[in-house]
């Protein structure tokens, strides 16, 4: 088994990869990627559409051409990118970590690294984790896989369908279906309000008159061998008026009902999981309970706008490279959500040092505010617009801002929306 | 042209067929098995739990006991010939009250009368000792250290693979709608319009054992269909127990069970509810707080944040209870084999042995193939090679180091192996490697494996099926649908 | 006449609304910046939408080619431009903003390739 040494170990090599991998390269050290498909770029590579990189790159570009700037620069630095490789497993002895590597194009590849950072992206949540009851006909697709099977093999998955979830994988894959010469009948939410953005509404609903039922769920699914129709429940106040149910008649369902972080590798290491991202517990550094092993992008907590998972990777790539210039990180203390606030990423901050957050309320508002405590004390407060629990909020807390710690308190940090 | 006429139909390729088959296939026979679905295994043998039970359930005087107790003790041997994943981790029985406690000892003299090894009463003490994730409530229960688990299509799988090694011909897409009968044979016509003629008939159809006996003319009975729903909890789950975990039965079923899997996943169920249709596999929210509730008296620990899926199956039951395993007596050379549901998994290694001492006893001559290798090769699975084997595995063939499902860890080489053994649907892949039966559920996997079977078969993606029949799932290309997304533009 | 609408020329989307009397003399307020107008007036007389979609491309490992216009067509031109590509065969190598149709349709706006495909 061929064996290699490298400073880092990125794993994943989709955007948030690529950007830590980058900037620890940038720091002078050496870096691996492993990427498991047969090129970067991870999910941009489907998402053909448009509206990534504003933020970044001030212009509007397509997933693809917003990977391919990243690739363009990984390809053109000291990274060494190990293609169609899919990790298997992470030992650690003291300081190394070994991490193992299985590639059709090179056998299993023992990894010798200081560091690991997990940069896998997540999964989608599907029928089994939302437990629709009924018959288990084909024809029913998670929107990422439909996404996939459209955008990289050009096949319909049907010609007629229904979408469930109006978030914004829902609503591009209204317009993507409706593109392709496919008819969406419907997109149902489960929601009183629609869950992705208003612009998409519009270009991916609208235009094409496609009707959405808030407040409603999928009953059930009909269909023997292939699906048939679904039966659509309204709800009052959360309650399932089931006297009120109809059928739409459909020969594919999508389901674009939430994704998980793909934690897997990470919980069979023994890193301990946030249940409200569903991914590692991290420190002001990024870096889980395990020293050396850092997580960043939507491993650790699922992002909406890839220039976030990108400037959050960077600062990861920053963190690896502290780490492996052994600087010490200062003190520091936990940092939770408070009112309103459904999760608040990393766990820890440090007074003395400027802090990143990012976060997702729990509410749909106007005009809120954005309040930041320790010991009691307000630290900080910020206008919020307009929210609600699509959009993810991140705000940064300048260096020195905190001055009231004290020994005899816990110095916890705590976001409230309100 | 002389039509080929075989010794034995066995109308059936379910666990109960293929063991059949399996063990026909030892002797100087032509065999043929006959199934209705697209692939083996996918009538009620796709929804078993998988439970080799422990011989204690049901009185000595059902001929399903004596089955169970025999059939039980032939996995080590099976499982070293047929490489299936079986694991003898044990049965516990437990009882929170002094009433259950006495179903628990009426329990353990069936284990008894049966001849059970092993089996044993246990206290508080040793129960918990036993399972520590248990309830503490429990105040006791029983003990089967001869129960275990197997993954149940790979155990289908197997048998198949190694009746067809050894000479029986499978015949799929084959539904028995009617059948006549000459001096020599019977003629069994299916409903493509194929053929087969044979001496003699094994009726092994499960749910639709009833129909298949009217079609041959012989004993009328009703089989109804039991509803099993099962939810499945994925690797991660705190609650995984050592042992199965039974609750005190009742008078309908066993009760709803806390089952670690042999592929390391736990499965809480199954419901028992009777029904008509033989078809209808459609889930039902109201069991999930059902099942769940039960489930945690026993481990309380167990969340439904933890599921992956669940799934049903259809269990085809007499009203006898018991098992329909004999000869005929109104159609000659007809065997029937009906009403096997729980313990019927666990019995299958001494059902074949009973049916083909039934046939010897109704005349069919059986002379030993010297030729008959019980061994199938076995297929590495990356999933359980440590990284220098499996560096060396990938030596040789390539396709292994390729990991096409990642939440269960399947290689190309893996689901090559599953076409090459005319496993071409979804399901059929699904059940040999695995994949998709991950917390993903084929999110990630799904199109891979939709390529492989192309490369593999030539079959184009019109052709490729969930499982058969009408379950396409791709008809169309980019290009071959008009575009008319914004009507009424002015 | 009056018609309110979101704007989304970029993912902020204002609420804008668009008032006028006759075709030449459309007002447009709400919006946050010089694009809300553009839009607001585009809807009301030629709505145009940017367009993104995949073609055939006969790479050894890429299905399709990711292609975007750039920049927005009228909505009445696009699915005639969707059923075309549809039937388009390309070549590699592609460079990522390479042409793939100059000017459709008179528009000025061409449609390019948003990834490189070298074999």
């Amino acid at each position: 088994m061929k064996e290699f040494k490298f400073d880092t170990l990125v794993i994943g090599g989709g955007s948030a990869g690529m950007a830590a991998a980058l900037e620890v390269s940038r720091r002078g050290f050496t870096v691996a990627v492993a990427e498991r498909e047969n090129s970067m770029g991870g999910i941009l590579n489907q998402c053909i559409h448009n509206g990534f990189g504003l933020h970044h790159f001030k212009e509007e570009l397509s997933g693809p051409a917003y990977a391919e700037k990243f690739i363009d620069m990984v390809e053109t630095s000291n990274i060494e990118v190990f293609i169609d490789m899919t990790v298997m497993d992470i030992e650690e002895t003291g300081d190394l970590k070994y991490a193992y590597g299985l590639s059709k194009l090179t056998g299993m590849i023992k990894f010798c690294v200081k560091t690991v950072v997990f940069a896998n992206g997540c999964r989608e949540r599907n029928r089994g984790s939302i437990g629709t009851p009924g018959t288990r006909p084909s024809g029913v697709f998670t929107a990422g896989l439909a996404q996939r099977l459209v955008n990289m093999e050009g096949y319909i998955p049907g010609k007629e369908c229904v979408i469930v979830g109006s978030g914004d994988i829902g609503l591009i894959m209204a317009r993507r279906m409706t593109w392709v010469g496919a008819k969406v009948k419907a997109v149902i939410e489960i929601q009183s309000y629609p869950a992705g953005l208003t612009r998409n509404i519009v270009q991916c609903l609208n235009d094409f008159d496609i009707p959405l039922y808030l407040s409603h769920v999928v009953g059930e699914i009909h269909g023997k061998d292939r699906v048939e129709s679904i039966d659509v429940i309204p709800l009052k106040k959360g309650i399932e008026q089931k006297d009120k149910t109809f059928n739409i008649k459909c020969d594919s369902l999508l389901l674009a009902v939430g994704l998980v972080p793909d934690n897997e590798l990470i919980q069979k290491i023994g890193i301990s999981i946030n249940p409200e991202t569903n991914g590692p517990i991290v420190d002001r550094q990024l870096m889980t309970a395990k020293n050396g092993i850092f997580a960043c992008g939507n491993v650790l907590h699922v992002h909406d706008l890839v220039d976030f998972v990108t400037e959050e990777s960077e600062r990861c790539g920053r963190y690896v490279s502290n780490y492996l210039d052994k600087k010490i990180p200062a003190e520091q203390f936990r940092s939770i959500p408070g009112q309103n606030v459904k999760y608040l990423v990393p766990n820890y901050y440090s007074p003395i040092n400027e802090n990143k957050f990012y976060l997702r309320t729990m509410v749909v508002k106007n005009r809120a505010e954005l309040i930041v405590k320790v010991n009691d004390k307000e630290i900080l407060r910020k206008k919020l617009k307009h929210i609600q629990p699509s959009e993810m909020i991140s705000f940064s807390i300048p260096g020195g801002t905190v001055d009231c710690i004290s020994e005899c308190r816990d110095n916890t940090l705590e976001v409230h929306i309100v | 042209m002389k039509e080929k006429i075989f010794d034995i139909a066995i109308i059936g390729a379910g666990v109960v067929g293929a063991s059949i088959a399996r063990k026909l296939s030892s002797y100087n026979l032509k065999i043929a098995l006959l199934e209705k679905e697209c692939d083996v295994s996918f009538g009620v043998s796709k929804a078993n739990s998988g439970i080799i039970h422990g011989g204690f359930h049901h009185g000595s005087e059902y001929l399903k006991s004596k089955l169970e107790v025999q059939g039980n003790r032939m996995f080590d041997q099976l499982e070293q010939e047929l490489h299936f994943p079986f694991r003898r981790c044990g049965i516990i029985v437990v009882a929170f009250s002094f009433e259950e406690m006495k179903t628990v000892e009426h329990l353990f003299m069936n284990g008894i009368a049966n001849k059970v090894v092993g089996i044993e009463m246990c206290n508080r003490r040793r129960i918990l000792a036993l399972e520590p994730k248990l309830n503490t409530d429990v105040i006791g229960g029983l003990y089967a250290p001869a129960g275990g688990i197997i993954e149940p299509y790979r155990f289908v799988f197997s048998l198949v693979e190694s009746a067809l090694k050894n000479g029986v011909e499978l015949f799929t897409e084959f539904k028995v709608v009617s059948a006549e009968k000459n001096d020599h044979a019977f003629k069994i016509f299916s409903e493509s319009g194929a053929v087969v003629d044979s001496k003699w008939v094994v009726n092994a159809s499960g749910l639709f054992a009833d129909e298949i006996s009217n079609i041959f003319k012989a004993e009328k009975f009703k089989i109804t269909p039991r509803k099993g729903e099962e939810f499945l909890l994925d690797r991660n789950s705190a609650a995984r127990t050592d042992h199965v975990i039974f609750p005190v039965p009742d008078s309908v079923s066993k009760g709803i069970l806390v089952i670690p899997t042999v592929e390391g996943t736990t499965m809480l169920g199954p419901t028992a509810i009777p029904q008509d249709s033989k078809e209808d596999v459609s889930t039902s929210s109201l069991n999930l707080d059902m099942v769940f509730s039960s489930a945690r008296k026993i481990v309380p620990s167990i969340s439904q944040r933890d599921i992956i899926t669940s799934f049903t199956g259809l269990r085809p039951a007499l009203e006898s209870g018991d098992f329909y395993i004999d000869i005929s007596e109104k159609q000659a050379h007809f065997i029937q084999v009906a009403g096997i549901q729980s313990p019927g998994l666990t019995a299958v290694p001494a059902i074949a042995e009973y049916v083909k001492d039934l046939l010897k006893k109704d005349g069919l001559v059986l002379t030993e193939k010297s030729s008959y290798d019980p061994e199938i090769d076995k297929l590495p699975r990356m999933r359980t090679l440590h990284p220098e084997e499996a560096d060396a595995l990938i030596k040789t063939n390539p396709a292994f180091g390729e990991i096409v499902c990642r939440c269960e860890s399947v290689s190309e080489a893996e689901i090559v192996a599953a076409v090459r053994h005319g496993h071409t649907t979804l399901d059929g892949i699904k059940f040999y490697t695995r994949a998709q039966m991950g917390r993903c559920q084929g999110g990630f996997c799904t199109d891979r494996i939709i390529k492989i079977i192309q490369r593999e078969t030539g079959l184009s993606y019109e052709e490729i099926t969930k499982r058969g029949k009408n379950s396409w799932l791709i008809k169309d290309r980019i290009g071959d649908l008009k575009v008319n997304s914004y009507r009424g533009i002015q | 006449m009056k018609k309110d609408m979101v704007c989304i020329s970029c993912p902020m989307g204002c609420r804008i609304t668009a008032e006028w009397e006759n075709e030449n003399d459309i007002t447009v307020t709400g919006n946050k910046c010089p694009r809300g107008i553009v839009y607001g007036r585009e809807e009301i007389l030629s709505p145009k939408r940017v367009v993104t979609a995949t073609i055939n491309i006969n790479s050894s490992w890429l299905g399709r080619l990711p292609v975007m216009t750039t920049g927005t067509i009228p909505k009445g031109m696009i699915d005639s431009l969707l059923n075309k590509i549809y039937k388009m065969h390309l070549d590699v190598p592609i460079v990522r903003d390479d042409i793939i149709i100059k000017d459709i349709e008179n528009t000025g706006i061409d449609l390019i390739a948003t990834r490189s495909v070298k074999t």
